[in-house]
């Protein structure tokens, strides 16, 4: 389906330029950074899930061999309650500082609670035992529907329900209603009801980097901080924000990063290394461990999510209604909003009803995971939309394109679509040979469709041309799956010039112009529309060039194949790049061009699964033995790199349906903390993953982009469950769909 | 505690290391030698990140001590080019895109090596089986699965 046609490099799909270095071990990823004189620090975590900090005494750990000091939150300023930008979510940087070193309470297990600097890891680490904390220990609420009740334990003594009450105190940090017309005529002209609840429980993202960094306090107080993270600029800010510095003191260099997926957008330890490193003049380095990763940083949200839908015996959808619980960990900001925002998006529906809650337990906050909120709200929707058609006796993927979302529908956020793929992806979907194929015995199919919104955001880009007329072009966007050869791609495309001559970077805060962080699917997105603006403006800038040199008018220059021509004046023979680059000194000097933007319209991405899988109803355990996404990027840029995005999408999605979830006892202690029971999906769970590409060019983009990384995950949930019901003769409405529980779903039937 | 006194050869160096006696090899490659192209994914033997060669045998390195490295021949991700030139694993992986972040990759590159020295011609299903024990979390392993039967193809001389 891809077209290739006009151009020569996008669409192709060349050698990743950081390949090389990641194939040989020479790439440098968050842990590997070392300084002379480097101290290691350890964090002392929280050993319950909820209480008071009495006192912390750390005398004994500060006079121990080989530490050089101690850090809890008394050596960080006292903030208040003030929300700023994040990426693709919103922060309040009181609650970060309290979730990078706890103030007052503990609020989960795990929870950090002091650190120590020493000159080894091991010397850090026993040292952490001296320090001496008394807590009282408060009762712990663990589920999001415990935690809504009259009279839960309350995590924030100050926080309040917004249009709730003023005197009591509330788990429930925030509320949201989405309406449209008048659900109960929409109701009551349906001649098909379905209500159902369903929940899926807290996961992880399960990068297989743990989070690392290494910081280093000058004595003119100027910080540099070396880590692994999605967006350089993000930790700038945070790190300045919650140690009270300014950012033009802090310059942050991003290492290769290890999986982010969402998660690292936020931080954990480059304040406190950078506290650290300032106590002790000495650059300090901390690197998590698996354990701290998955007691500590964040997963995503548990959910519990009840729909109601209505539709009309001719197969159109009339009234929806949805109840919205997300459990946000420790401190609000769960991805309540987008999943309200995304649950009905798909499709038209007259009467509706969204109503979300943000939901604060006891468990560590959550983070972004790839399509916040989006993946378990199209589960609840899904899942209803399949056992309609199954009532209505229409073919599931039939049943969506009688109500599926088009240019000019309003979409049930607000705005109106522009030009969308979603019919073209059912449709697509529809035709491919995986779609009827015959099934065996214990085997069943189901599909699921999901969608995502994707963003926009700030971006800058810079390219210098080399005198031999190769170039380098500077972003600071974090790369975390490919995001550099589609830089270039987009250069070598413009200039007209080969892949080969492009060198893509990612700078650090200091080189590189201001870019937000790599999530919301954005980076190829926005960051490549200003690398496009800039190599434009460098092929102006090369047409003056030239221009100059022929002593003509540039507006007689135009480039191309790589070179500046006159075509109404014969006798000038081309210029070609690296001749004007050579002689660029004589015709206004170095060449180098930049750009930088607010990316608007970045376009909605639609993707539909479907996922065949065979179930052994003596075991209960379901293998998935057919699996294809099909799914709109606008255009492919580097169509490996987009299949990769469907693919692992696809199946982290799939570990979710089946095995994922965190194990809690009823104390709030995490039990399934490393890899061994944290189950995600290895090779020989899963089949090839087959894709296709979709291409309805976004028209708010150059090349007609959108973001494809995080659609991905939204279908799977779905398509999953769904393929079990059929196999098993079950009804799912709660993942993981693990053997036992399944098994318990089939003795039940 | 005094340090042990380890004589060991990696990646066909003669290689000489003091190790404290509960040091794991990945720390000592790491830490002491390093070698950072051995990554740490979970320290328990769960993702095959720190995935080496020792004496022929695929290992976790975070499993290993760094003193039972003495007298042992180890092959590390840094040994398998030839100098800048790239095993056919390292080429597959790259032409088959078969790396997103690239984290896991070493460790995949170094259990692919093993694999294919105990079976030239994998189905793919061995090919699945044999490499569960590393995890990669971006790809789905698809084409990571498709870059370990094109590069076996190539080293048989059959591509």
């Amino acid at each position: 389906m891809s077209t290739n046609k006009d151009y020569k490099w996008i669409g192709t799909r060349p050698i990743r330029p950081d390949g090389a270095d990641k194939v040989t071990g020479r790439a440098a990823f968050g842990a590997d950074k070392n300084l002379p004189g480097m101290l290691h620090a350890k964090i002392l975590r929280s050993p319950f899930a909820h209480a008071k900090i009495l006192s912390i005494d750390t005398s004994a750990a500060e006079s121990a061999s080989g530490v050089l000091a101690v850090m809890t939150s008394a050596d960080m300023p006292d903030l208040a309650s003030e929300m700023g930008e994040a990426g693709e979510s919103a922060v309040d940087f009181r609650d970060l500082s309290h979730n990078i070193l706890a103030s007052g309470k503990v609020l989960y297990h795990g929870h950090a609670v002091a650190a120590v600097a020493a000159t080894s890891a091991k010397l850090a680490l026993a040292a952490l035992k001296l320090i001496k904390v008394e807590y009282e220990e408060l009762p712990v609420v663990l589920e999001i529907e415990d935690a809504m009740a009259d009279d839960a334990p309350i995590l924030h003594e100050d926080q309040f329900t917004p249009g709730g009450s003023k005197d009591k105190p509330s788990n429930v940090a925030a509320k949201m209603k989405l309406p449209r017309g008048d659900i109960d005529k929409g109701f009551a002209e349906a001649d098909i009801i379905i209500e159902r609840e369903f929940t899926t429980p807290t996961v992880h993202q399960g990068y297989i980097e743990p989070h690392a960094v290494t910081a280093s306090m000058s004595a003119s107080g100027h910080a540099d901080i070396w880590c692994c993270t999605q967006g350089t600029f993000v930790v700038r800010a945070m790190t300045a924000k919650v140690l009270g510095m300014d950012v033009g003191k802090i310059k942050v260099t991003p290492s290769e990063i290890g999986g982010g997926f969402g998660a690292k957008t936020t931080v954990y330890l480059e304040p406190i290394a950078v506290k650290l490193s300032e106590k002790t003049g000495r650059p300090v380095k901390m690197v998590m461990d698996r354990e701290e990763v998955l007691r500590a940083t964040g997963p995503t949200s548990a959910s519990v999510i009840k729909i109601k839908l209505g539709a009309t015996n001719d197969g159109k959808l009339i009234a929806a209604q949805g109840s919205l619980k997300y459990g946000a960990g420790a401190f609000k900001g769960s991805p309540m909003a987008p999943g309200c925002m995304c649950v009905f998006a798909s499709y038209e529906i007259p009467n509706f009803l969204i109503r979300g809650f943000d939901v604060v337990l006891n468990k560590p906050k959550v983070a972004a995971y790839r399509a916040p909120g989006a993946p378990m709200a199209a589960f609840a929707m899904e899942s209803l939309m399949n056992e309609m058609a199954t009532k209505l006796n229409l073919d599931p993927i039939e049943f969506r394109l009688k109500n599926a979302v088009k240019e000019g529908s309003v979409a049930a956020y607000g705005p109106k679509f522009p030009v969308i793929g979603f019919v073209e992806t059912l449709e697509a979907a529809k035709a491919h040979p995986h779609y009827s194929a015959p099934l065996g015995k214990n085997q069943g199919r189901g599909v699921g469709t999901g969608f995502w919104f994707n963003i926009g955001m700030q971006s800058s880009a810079t390219i210098n041309v080399n005198e031999s007329g190769s170039v380098t072009v500077i972003t600071g966007s974090a790369d975390i799956g490919g995001s550099r050869a589609s830089m270039a791609l987009f250069v070598a495309e413009e200039l007209d010039i080969s892949y080969d001559l492009i060198t893509p970077l990612v700078s650090n805060t200091e080189e590189a112009g201001y870019c937000d962080v790599t999530g919301g699917s954005r980076t190829t997105f926005a960051t490549g529309m200003a690398v496009v603006k800039a190599s434009k403006n460098l092929v102006a800038n090369m047409r003056k060039r030239a221009a100059k040199t022929w002593g003509i008018d540039i507006d007689d220059v135009t480039w191309e194949d790589g070179a500046a021509i006159a075509p109404a004046a014969a006798d000038k023979q081309p210029l070609t790049m690296a001749q004007i680059a050579t002689s660029a000194a004589k015709t206004g000097g170095p060449l180098t061009a930049s750009a930088s933007l607010t990316a608007q319209g970045a376009g909605a991405g639609f993707g539909v699964h479907i996922c065949d899988v065979e179930v052994d109803p003596e075991t209960g355990k379901t293998d998935v033995i057919r699996y294809t996404a099909i799914q709109d990027a606008g255009k492919a840029i580097h169509p490996s790199y987009v299949e990769g995005q469907y693919q692992g999408g696809a199946v982290q999605g799939i570990g979710w349906a089946l095995n994922e979830e965190y194990v809690y006892n009823d104390k709030g202690v995490l039990q399934n903390f490393g890899f061994l029971d944290y189950r995600m999906p290895v090779a020989n769970d899963l089949p090839m993953i087959d894709t296709v590409i979709v291409e309805v060019p976004n028209p708010s983009h150059p090349y007609g982009v959108r973001g494809v990384g995080e659609t991905p995950i939204v279908p799977p949930l779905a398509a999953v469950a769904e393929a079990v019901n059929n196999a098993a003769g079950v009804r799912i409405c709660h993942l993981p769909i693990s053997p036992p529980r399944l098994l318990a779903e089939i003795d039940a039937k | 505690m005094s340090k042990t006194h380890v004589t060991t050869t990696i990646n066909g160096d003669a290689v000489e290391y003091l190790c404290e006696v509960d040091q794991s090899l990945l720390d000592v490659l790491r830490d002491t030698l390093e070698l950072t192209g051995t990554k740490e994914g979970c320290a328990t033997g769960d993702c095959g990140a720190c995935s080496v060669s020792l004496d022929g045998r695929l290992v976790c390195s975070c499993l290993v001590l760094g003193v039972e490295a003495e007298g042992k021949q180890i092959e590390t991700i840094e040994g398998v080019a030839n100098g800048t030139e790239l095993h056919p694993i390292q080429q597959k992986f790259l032409e088959n895109a078969a790396l997103q972040c690239g984290i896991c990759t070493p460790g995949f590159i170094v259990a692919t090596k093993a694999l294919l020295e105990k079976n030239p011609d994998p189905t793919e299903e061995e090919a699945r089986y044999y490499l569960a024990g590393n995890l990669c979390r971006c790809t789905g392993y698809d084409k990571i699965i498709r870059a370990v039967l094109d590069a076996a193809a190539e080293m048989r001389g059959a591509a």
